[in-house]
């Protein structure tokens, strides 16, 4: 509680998040506070309701019962509330997602010109902006089949960015890449992370959390079971499964 | 039994036009038939309940009946409601409902393989659900099909031999009236045989550049 007191506006609340898929019971009464800035590590087995935690906050995922509230726009049946919120919070998928029909720059371009009814030109610019800024510019005019693994999420980074949102989700978005192309991705969102950009990231990636991360959270079997400052989280992991788990994830790497 | 080709070399004016006959059916057949299929996988993907019922029914009918009941039911029928249209007209509208049913099936198929992925994509950064279908979803899955929708179509060229029982205009009742003249049979279908070989194969090579055009983008 001490925790959400301080720091910038509340971006996303959810309290007492109750959803199922059928009778399999996927989140238990989440309550998750993000503040402007913070930075969240989400991490747990699979199963446990991280990815499906992440995906209730922009409504790619209903709820059952329960509140969210993001930036402000509570999260009901509303297709405004929802529009708002997708407006304002970009995703980042494990499989990348990438348009294949579509060059990189249309990629990028297609949302902000149609929801955000930006002109080509303008929508271009900032296009061309952020591919640079995931190093990626002098690949606009290629397909996406033509790019690496890593190369194609960094375009799907800089197409979520396009839409200057207030907050990015990742959704495992190294778990699909080769070794070699992890790095490339990670660095980029390093690079968002120190530019102040709010994020909550799926991920098993323990050097990016201890690296960037103010909170890391542990989830299983769709509870959070554990909430700390990743010092705390990876020397004194306080739950037997978050210290199960972490002796999975440490004995693998 | 002595051939004589001169009755049908003779009549190569009458021939043509009834090519044209035939390509005009077939390529306003197709036209309409494309654009009933996509419009009706976009309804079915709409998933409200009437309309996606009332589209699962006429692919249903359209496919379990013949299509020469098909096209003399729209002939005899649409005249009790009053609608009057030339024998050209409604084997376009025929060719069009027969491949439109068709072509929903198949385009609902090349729909399904795209992953969810995409939509979830396109959703996610704002667009509504019919934005995706027509911007993200519906060319993917076009080329994923369109071999599968380039046989339909071929079918369908075919097919228009058959309205010449509401005597639309077409090669095949071209080659009725030379016989009736002629009386020579053999003749007369020996030459519309290759001639509809030959309008297949470019209809073939037709649908291949535009596929090809249409879908110029590398996969993997």
């Amino acid at each position: 509680m001490e925790q959400s007191q301080q720091g910038g506006a509340r971006m996303i609340e959810m309290r007492k998040v109750e959803k199922w898929y059928g009778a399999f019971h996927a989140l238990k009464s989440v309550d998750l506070t993000v503040r402007q800035g913070e930075r969240i590590v989400l991490c747990g087995p699979s199963g446990s309701g991280k990815s499906t935690l992440i995906r209730c906050i922009n409504h790619l995922e209903t709820i059952q019962d329960g509140e969210i509230v993001v930036s402000g726009h509570r999260l009901n049946d509303s297709q405004k509330a929802v529009d708002a919120v997708r407006r304002e919070v970009g995703m980042v998928f494990q499989q990348f997602n990438l348009f294949p029909h579509k060059t990189v720059l249309e990629n990028c371009i297609l949302a902000p010109m149609r929801v955000r009814k930006l002109s080509r030109a303008d929508a271009e610019a900032t296009a061309r902006r952020y591919l640079d800024r995931v190093r990626i510019g002098n690949q606009a005019e290629k397909y996406p089949a033509q790019l690496s693994g890593g190369q194609q999420q960094r375009v799907a980074i800089a197409r979520a960015l396009c839409m200057e949102p207030k907050a990015m989700l990742f959704d495992e978005p190294t778990s699909a890449l080769d070794p070699e192309m992890v790095k490339e991705v990670l660095d980029t969102m390093i690079g968002l992370a120190r530019d102040g950009m709010t994020m909550i990231c799926v991920t098993h990636e323990m050097g990016f959390a201890r690296q960037v991360a103010d909170r890391v959270i542990f989830m299983a079997d769709g509870e959070i079971v554990e909430e700390n400052d990743p010092d705390t989280f990876f020397r004194n992991p306080q739950h037997e499964r978050s210290r199960a788990f972490l002796g999975e994830i440490l004995a693998h790497h | 039994m002595t051939l004589d080709f001169s009755v049908v070399a003779n009549a190569w004016p009458a021939l043509l036009s009834g090519v044209m006959g035939t390509m005009l059916l077939a390529a306003s057949g197709m036209a309409l038939a494309m654009i009933i299929g996509v419009l009706g996988v976009a309804i079915l993907r709409a998933q409200m309940r009437i309309p996606s019922f009332l589209v699962t029914a006429f692919v249903e009918i359209i496919r379990n009946t013949p299509f020469l009941v098909q096209i003399y039911f729209i002939f005899f029928a649409l005249p009790l409601a009053g609608i009057r249209l030339n024998p050209t007209i409604t084997a376009i509208l025929a060719l069009g409902l027969n491949g439109g049913a068709y072509a929903i099936e198949i385009i609902r198929g090349g729909v399904e393989s795209i992953s969810k992925g995409q939509t979830e994509a396109g959703l996610a950064l704002g667009l509504h659900r019919g934005e995706v279908f027509r911007l993200i979803v519906l060319k993917p899955a076009l080329k994923a099909i369109y071999p599968s929708l380039s046989s339909q179509f071929i079918l369908l060229t075919l097919t228009t031999a058959i309205c010449t029982s509401i005597s639309a205009y077409e090669l095949t009742s071209v080659g009725q009236r030379i016989e009736a003249e002629t009386f020579r049979s053999f003749e007369v279908y020996f030459t519309l045989t290759m001639i509809y070989l030959v309008i297949s194969l470019i209809t073939m090579w037709v649908l291949a550049a535009i596929g090809k055009r249409a879908f110029n983008y590398p996969d993997r």
